[in-house]
């Protein structure tokens, strides 16, 4: 396999009218090529606002730490995203080598354009074919994800297909330039069971044929045990943990992890407690000093979890946590 | 069941109409179309199924906020008994103090301009049942505490709460008549997983202090498993299967209970796409399918199931299936 995509110190604040508000703090991780990665945490943990800073995806008031670097590896070498300045440059980025699939697929096509129209404009941006040729292969992508009819399909509005059937067209479209990195942002969340596992099986028929890397953000760790390679936990805007699917979800090495897994109900054993994560995850207007999980964290050791920002160890080959836990010092209880 | 109902739908449809048909026969569509449930007093009854199965529709009309086409909902709590096909302008008034709705937005659901305090106790002030301030706000806070509200916090705005808290506050404008019975729509479908499980354990506890009886609408299936006792499976309107939780679970009997089952993102990393995997999307309750609803999705119909609609019949102690083919299939 080989690196897609390295984002190292990742770091974005927002200046609002009550302050400036951090919304990811010092994030960094990296992605091969045909890996699926799993981005959890619960609403306002920022998984959104990371996936979406890979392409510059963000709103005017958005800063950017002076540290971050995002380095996209393509073919014709690497690609420094924190250096594109306008619209022009960010082509081939947006859309072009990263495509996202957003949760709510009603609300990501115009309403009042066909879906084939969307469709083709799009790679008459991104690529050099001609109008008749851009349909020819938006028709045949539709057929690809499944959707029957697809001609017919093609001249319909969002509004005359089904949930599934949009999200379907959305992920047809986002494919359709061939991009070398997805992010799905919260793909399955509005639909059916039923419907969920079709596109999931979609999802990952499509990762082994296009070879591309995926970034899958969800809240729903069953979806992640079932799409990902590897795992990052997010909370506060911080990753909390890193690994493989089986590590993380079968040995939670952060808190965080373990109180997210307490939490879910499962078919397992239906006579199990749900254990909810005691408080709510507080506003980015008062992140806690130390580690940011410190004021819910049923394992606190001490002192140190207030005051001190705790970096990675490993627990495993491939498996790390941001937790004094995995960092014992002097003075610990 | 041995314990009488304390609501029971018989022979439910709903029916909405829809535009056109000069000549002939009016056109409607068939929101819920033929249901029978009994909902024993102090249970937790999950309703489970896909978008578009008319768990919502049923909900409703067993509130009386949708109209009764056929059969009826019979309601007795040993105080009163009502048929809310034929209830009258006073009763029903009454009714609405014995049975209440918990929505699924918190977001949606308070309006942004009124205080807490204010949001719980209007069902108070619009029913009459208080007849001074004080004896509201004592009743506010009585209710508001046992929903685990912060009553210090009652003259808040809902925006300065999160999304547990709002929900909290929507449980405790549910419960501040006293009502009987509950449809929580979807109530926590809007929550992240731990908030999730901290408001499931609210409706728990509640449900087993003030002895409430709950219909619990829900599109997951391992949430309905964790709290009902007891659960039905509704596909395009008919309810295709009835049973204890942990019967429905062990031995699912319909086609469409045990691929909804299987559905469900296994945890286990290694246990990936062992699933039997449902082909298509419901049908349209404005054209459904002949025969049984599932047919066209059913990897086990036959032709008599595209013909012949299967009744809803025994296959068990409390467990009843409207499957052709149920005795034959082992799933």
């Amino acid at each position: 396999m080989s690196r897609l995509i390295d984002v190292e110190n990742l770091t974005l604040q927002f200046d609002t009218d009550e302050g400036r508000i951090t919304a990811v703090d010092n994030v960094s991780f990296s992605l091969e090529a045909g890996e699926v990665m799993g981005l959890v945490g619960e609403s306002g943990s920022g998984k959104s606002v990371t996936a979406k800073s890979l392409m510059k995806l963000n709103p005017r008031n958005a800063v950017y730490g002076p540290e971050t670097k995002i380095t996209l590896h393509l073919e014709n070498g690497p690609v420094d995203v924190m250096s594109l300045q306008n619209d022009a440059e960010m082509k081939i980025v947006r859309g072009g080598s990263i495509s996202l699939i957003f949760q709510e697929p009603m609300a990501s096509f115009a309403p009042a354009i066909s879906i084939g129209e969307q469709m083709v404009e799009q790679l008459l941006i991104h690529t050099d074919f001609s109008k008749a040729q851009a349909k020819e292969l938006s028709i045949e992508m539709l057929d690809r994800v499944g959707i029957s009819d697809p001609a017919t399909r093609f001249s319909q509005y969002a509004f005359e297909l089904s949930g599934g059937m949009r999200q379907r067209a959305m992920i047809a479209m986002a494919l359709s330039t061939k991009p070398k990195l997805l992010i799905a942002d919260e793909p399955t969340t509005a639909l059916d069971v039923t419907i969920q596992a079709q596109v999931i099986d979609l999802m990952k028929d499509l990762v082994t044929e296009f070879g591309m890397g995926i970034i899958f953000i969800t809240h729903d760790l069953g979806v992640i045990a079932q799409t990902a390679d590897k795992v990052a936990v997010m909370y506060l805007g911080r990753l909390v943990e890193q690994g493989t699917v089986r590590d993380v979800i079968r040995r939670p090495a952060h808190p965080y992890t373990r109180g997210l897994l307490a939490a879910l109900p499962t078919l397992d054993d239906i006579d199990a407690p749900l254990t909810p994560i005691p408080g709510d995850i507080p506003s980015p207007l008062e992140r806690p000093p130390g580690c940011v999980y410190n004021t819910r964290c049923q394992e606190i050791i001490g002192p140190r979890c207030a005051a001190e920002v705790p970096q990675f160890s490993q627990v495993d080959t491939n498996h790390a946590a941001a937790c004094h836990l995995h960092d014992p010092k002097e003075g610990d209880a | 069941m041995s314990l009488p109902p304390l609501i029971a739908a018989k022979n439910l449809s709903v029916h909405y109409a829809l535009r056109g048909g000069l000549i002939g026969p009016k056109p409607y569509v068939g929101a819920v179309e033929n249901v029978s449930i009994e909902i024993t007093a102090g249970s937790f009854f999950g309703l489970v199924g896909e978008s578009g199965s008319g768990k919502t529709t049923l909900g409703r009309a067993m509130l009386r906020a949708a109209p009764i086409s056929k059969g009826d909902v019979l309601f007795n709590d040993g105080e009163v008994s009502y048929s809310l096909k034929n209830l009258g302008k006073k009763d029903l008034k009454d009714y609405r103090k014995r049975a209440q709705l918990i929505f699924q937005d918190p977001y949606a659901a308070l309006s942004p301009r009124m205080t807490v305090r204010d949001i719980i106790a209007e069902p108070l002030e619009v029913m009459g049942l208080t007849k001074s301030r004080a004896e509201t706000d004592a009743r506010v806070r009585e209710i508001a505490d046992k929903c685990r509200l912060n009553v210090e916090h009652l003259r808040r705005f809902p925006h300065a709460f999160s999304g547990g808290q709002r929900q909290r506050i929507s449980i405790a404008r549910a419960l501040v008549s006293g009502p009987k019975f509950i449809v929580a729509d979807e109530s926590v479908a809007a929550l992240d997983v731990s908030i999730q499980a901290d408001v499931l354990n609210l409706l728990k506890a509640i449900q087993e202090d003030m002895g409430l009886t709950f219909l619990f609408i829900s599109h997951d299936l391992s949430v309905v498993a964790h709290v009902c006792d007891h659960v039905a499976v509704m596909y395009l309107g008919r309810i295709v299967e009835s049973a204890p939780t942990r019967t429905l679970f062990a031995k699912p009997r319909h086609p469409y209970t045990s691929a909804l089952l299987s559905a469900i993102p296994s945890l286990d990393p290694d246990d990936r796409g062992t699933a039997q995997k449902l082909e298509g999307e419901i049908p349209s309750p404005t054209n459904p399918p002949p025969g049984c609803k599932f047919q066209t999705r059913c990897p086990h119909a036959i032709d008599r199931c595209r013909v012949e609609e299967p009744v809803f019949e025994s296959a068990g102690i409390e467990h009843n299936v409207a499957c052709h083919r149920w005795q034959e299939l082992s799933i």
